[in-house]
């Protein structure tokens, strides 16, 4: 549906403290609903027009033991009135379900800033789980806070009382008030949240959670404390067009889907179950009615290698993972690089190595991505900037793979996985068109016979007369394809493979800097730490400093300027989550003085850390 | 390719070297297939040949159809996703036991799990031959090989009890040199619809020469072999004087005029609706003074895997109809900025 962007309605002519952006953060328990409270609070402020960007951050465990400190998960939101680009340095409006979550969130909340703790679960036995030796809403280190407790739980009884629900739907139900609590403080409408929990919800639960909605916003409402703390956060001022809010996850599915059509071939998936990526199997498995296949492989090296087997048989293939399904999938890449298939490999990025943080970003796979498999075997390799970047860069590595006929690897992380941010809905027309091709003429076709401009061999797909031949892994003849063990045609087998993924560089655009052309400090980064650098810029050179920001979203083959550009700045500063790998590779191919600047706490970076490290590296 | 014309044996061969030993068992069965294909009456375009790695798996060079030498062990996941993205190819896989049963073990049980229409041809010679001499998942306990000089310890896997185990809707077994029976199992293969599941004991003849002596050899065979045809009781023998007997939940072989009739037999059913009945087929063999069956162990009907994939799409496609860019695009929700 749509709705129109409107002033907040002044529902009890509370007077409304005008701000230009506010963060929020939702903590509580895993089995408290901490996901859903700040995906609801997302979409009302996404279409009543903010901007924003949001970091869900939770435990691996499903639900770890209820209390305690590995049990936290945590929603942060920043929605603002002008653009935004990093879900917040620090936290203005803190909810905190329980003695666990305040203590592990507590210090993100900005001095002042107000804190709404759910005093039911201050007891005690809750002190104990969240290993604290005295209650913090007595002992006075909340004293920088504007703290405000709620006995959530006895007012969501009180609530519901009515529909006759269980004790424990009850308890389910209270992070509906403290939800309803934040839709006063910002002046929100409930219907948004109204209507997701009819869609969602059936019978006595769908009432009671209304019911304790309703119920949270005219506590504040009713409450004299709250009257001091009434916001509003006007719309942002973004390009005229329709928007929508996306996630990464659901931004990558829509991105196979729209390639799939605008190549006109229909997309299989083959993927296997693994955190962070599982969302786009799920959004994939929906999408039957445009003809997608997807397959729930036995294991990871299935995923891929039935992908494969798809390619070959002419559809779009694509298999999605993250770290270590990587690993496992390697052997299988390079058999698409040694066939030379189309197939699109998707790597959600977490916490490594081994199972490492499955639930938390990171982006140490660029390595792997790019010399991770045996042999001389390049690829392509990509990555999107923002949750609904992710779209787009689907989109470009499906173009890419039909029109040279290669594996393309899409580095996305957790964060953007999960992150999401209002998306200017574009029509399908706008939508880059790649029709695939398929050799049909048996007159002179050799399987590895090349296309001069591209190097790219024919698709060739079985069923189509007279074009019999032989694929595999064991190196073939040049042009011929049959088994070669010959030294010099393995030489130049190998060049050939390269030259056609180094010769991508002649069909993507150059990088511009943002920010100054040339300088003090060039900012190179790739990925989801594109917000933070952003914003960092942003803030320097409103100080006056001579800063560039430079974001690779292809970052194999590079655009063909890099290099150029980045030795019109005295220092080069590549921020990453990981031990400098962009950095390495951009000392390595560019005989440049790359600092490396490192974070690796599954988490993205504050803008005030990266801006504080340009100023360092500038003295 | 002119339709009109019918397709020969040497309209199926490549003008590649054949490059397995000489004397392989491979050979023997390169012509069965090569002589097969062309009486199924399918254009040879519509083949797919796909295999993983090992000696057998270079059968796709040596056959004049579409071809795919994946990498080890990876065969049935290539041609699943082949077949579900291309329902009217006659997909069939070249594979070995170890490439299949150890590197490939999980692919191949989920294949036949899913029922995928695929033709699997197991060539199974107890060894691996490609990296010289070392024991397999099939080798017998005690196998001396290059990685084992004091005797295997592992028990061996029976491919056909394995495919039963993981619900195999066709499972059969036949010889390397025993062409006109090989031929004729070979055209039930092709006919079945969901995976047929397809041992070939195969000689190699310079890791682990002899190993199915006692079933190829001419003039021994009769007595180790069982002809297994449907409807017909199981008797083996050179004087066809032998027979299995059920024995309460266990078989026992008997002799035919020493204490039992024909009529005590039991008699061959390959659509027994218990796999239990095949299972003890599979695995009979591996018991002193039991023959092996070769010929069609079990065959039922099941719907194929990419029948139910593709037919859950069209009945998507039918219910809503063909998907929406657009709508897609917009989402559940909007909202506009002017």
């Amino acid at each position: 549906m749509s709705t129109a962007i409107a002033p907040p309605e002044a529902v009890s002519g509370t007077k409304r403290e005008q701000l230009l952006s506010a963060v929020i953060r939702f903590c509580g328990d895993s089995g408290d609903g901490m996901q859903v409270t700040g995906s609801q609070f997302t979409n009302t402020a996404a279409l009543f027009g903010n901007d924003l960007s949001t970091f869900p951050d939770f435990p691996a465990e499903i639900r770890a033991p209820q209390g305690t400190l590995p049990g936290v998960s945590g929603f942060q939101v920043n929605f603002s009135s002008s653009e935004v680009h990093t879900p917040g340095d620090a936290v203005d409006v803190l909810i905190a379900m329980n003695p666990a979550a305040l203590k592990t969130n507590i210090a993100d909340l900005r001095t002042g800033g107000i804190l709404i703790v759910n005093s039911d679960s201050f007891t005690e036995v809750d002190f104990k789980k969240a290993k604290i030796t005295s209650n913090p809403l007595e002992d006075g280190s909340l004293a920088g806070y504007r703290v405000f407790p709620v006995d959530l739980l006895k007012l969501t009884k009180a609530a519901t009382k009515d529909t006759g629900l269980d004790a424990k739907s009850v308890d389910r139900s209270k992070n509906f008030f403290a939800l309803g609590m934040c839709y006063w403080l910002f002046g929100r409408s409930m219907d948004g949240t109204l209507r997701w929990i009819d869609s969602k919800f059936k019978g006595q639960v769908a009432e009671a959670n209304k019911l304790t909605l309703r119920a949270g916003y005219a506590y504040c409402d009713a409450t004299e404390a709250y009257q001091t703390a009434a916001y509003e956060v006007a719309p942002a001022r973004l390009p005229a067009g329709t928007y929508r809010n996306l996630s990464g996850n659901t931004a990558l599915a829509m991105g196979l889907v729209a390639a799939a059509e605008r190549c006109g071939l229909p997309l299989f998936l083959g993927s296997y179950p693994i955190t962070p990526a599982s969302d786009i199997l799920h959004e994939l498995s929906m999408f039957k009615s445009f003809g997608v296949i997807t397959f729930q492989a036995e294991d990871e090296i299935a995923a891929v290698t039935s992908a494969i087997g798809a390619s070959y048989g002419g559809c779009l293939a694509t298999t999605t993972t993250s770290g270590p399904g990587m690993a496992l999938k390697m052997e299988a890449i390079g058999l698409a690089i040694a066939v030379e298939l189309p197939l699109v490999v998707v790597d959600i990025q977490r916490g490594g190595p081994s199972t490492g943080l499955p639930t938390k970003t990171e982006q140490a796979d660029l390595f792997q991505a790019i010399f991770g498999r045996n042999s001389e075997a390049p690829l392509p390799v990509l990555a999107p900037a923002t949750p609904g970047d992710c779209f787009w860069v689907a989109l470009e590595a499906c173009r890419i793979a039909v029109k040279y006929m290669t594996p393309v690897i899409v580095l996305s992380d957790g964060y953007l996985a999960n992150g999401a941010e209002p998306w200017k809905v574009p029509s399908p027309d706008e939508l880059p068109s790649f029709p695939a091709t398929f050799r049909k003429d048996p007159e002179g076709f050799k399987p590895f016979m090349r296309d001069t401009a591209t190097l790219a061999r024919p698709w060739a797909v079985p069923g189509t007369p007279g074009l019999e031949h032989r694929i595999g892994g064991i190196e073939k003849q040049d042009v011929t394809g049959n088994i070669n063990y010959e030294p010099a045609n393995h030489d130049k087998m190998v060049r050939l493979r390269a030259a056609k993924v180094a010769g991508v560089v002649q069909d993507i655009p150059d990088v511009v800097p943002a920010g100054d052309p040339e300088g003090d400090v060039v900012i190179v980064g790739w990925g989801s730490t594109y917000g933070s650098i952003t914003a960092a810029l942003l803030a320097l050179r409103s100080k006056g400093h001579k800063v560039g920001h430079v974001h690779l979203r292809h970052l194999n083959p590079m655009p063909k300027n890099v290099g150029e550009v980045l030795k019109r700045y005295k220092k080069v500063l590549v921020p990453e989550i990981n031990l400098g790998q962009l950095a390495f590779i951009l000392r390595g191919t560019y005989l440049v003085d790359a600092i490396s600047y490192s974070k690796v706490e599954g988490k993205p970076f504050k803008q005030s850390e990266i801006e504080q490290k340009v100023l360092e590296v500038m003295k | 390719m002119n339709a009109q014309v019918p397709l020969t044996r040497k309209d199926f061969q490549t003008d590649q070297e054949v490059r397995w030993c000489p004397g392989c068992g491979d050979y023997a069965i390169l012509a069965a297939v090569q002589s097969v294909f062309p009486e199924l009456g399918i254009p040879r375009e519509k083949f797919a040949v796909v295999s993983g790695i090992g000696c057998s798996s270079r059968f796709p060079y040596y056959m004049n159809t579409f071809g795919f030498h994946t990498i080890h062990g990876r065969a049935p996941a290539v041609a699943t996703g082949l077949k579900l993205a291309r329902p009217d190819l006659e997909v069939w896989v070249a594979t070995g036991d170890g490439d299949s049963l150890s590197i490939g073990g999980n692919h191949t049980i989920h294949m036949i799990r899913r029922n995928v229409g695929l033709k699997v041809l197991l060539f199974n010679n107890k060894i691996y031959g490609l990296t010289k001499g070392q024991y397999s998942p099939t080798s017998e306990i005690g196998k001396k090989a290059k990685s084992t000089p004091f005797g295997s310890v592992d028990r061996p896997f029976a491919p056909l009890a394995l495919a039963l185990g993981a619900g195999a809707t066709f499972v059969c077994r036949s010889v390397d040199v025993f062409q006109p029976h090989l031929k004729s199992t070979l055209k039930r293969v092709a006919s079945h619809k969901g995976t047929a599941f397809t041992e070939i004991l195969q000689n190699c003849n310079i890791f682990n020469d002899g190993a199915w002596d006692a079933i190829a050899e001419k003039d021994v065979r009769d007595d180790h072999v069982l002809f297994l045809e449907h409807g017909k009781p199981l008797i083996f023998g050179k004087a066809k004087n032998k027979g299995i007997r059920q024995n309460g939940f266990d078989i026992e072989v008997v002799t035919i005029g020493e204490g039992a009739t024909e009529a005590d037999l039991l008699v061959h059913n390959e659509q027994h609706p218990s796999p239990a009945y095949a299972y003890m087929l599979a695995s009979m063999d591996t018991r002193p003074g039991f023959p092996t069956p070769v010929g069609v162990l079990r065959a039922v009907d099941a719907a194929s895997y990419e029948d139910l994939v593709n037919g859950q799409i069209q009945q998507v496609v039918s219910q809503k109809g063909k998907g929406d860019l657009g709508k897609l695009l917009r989402g559940p929700e909007t909202w506009e900025v002017r």
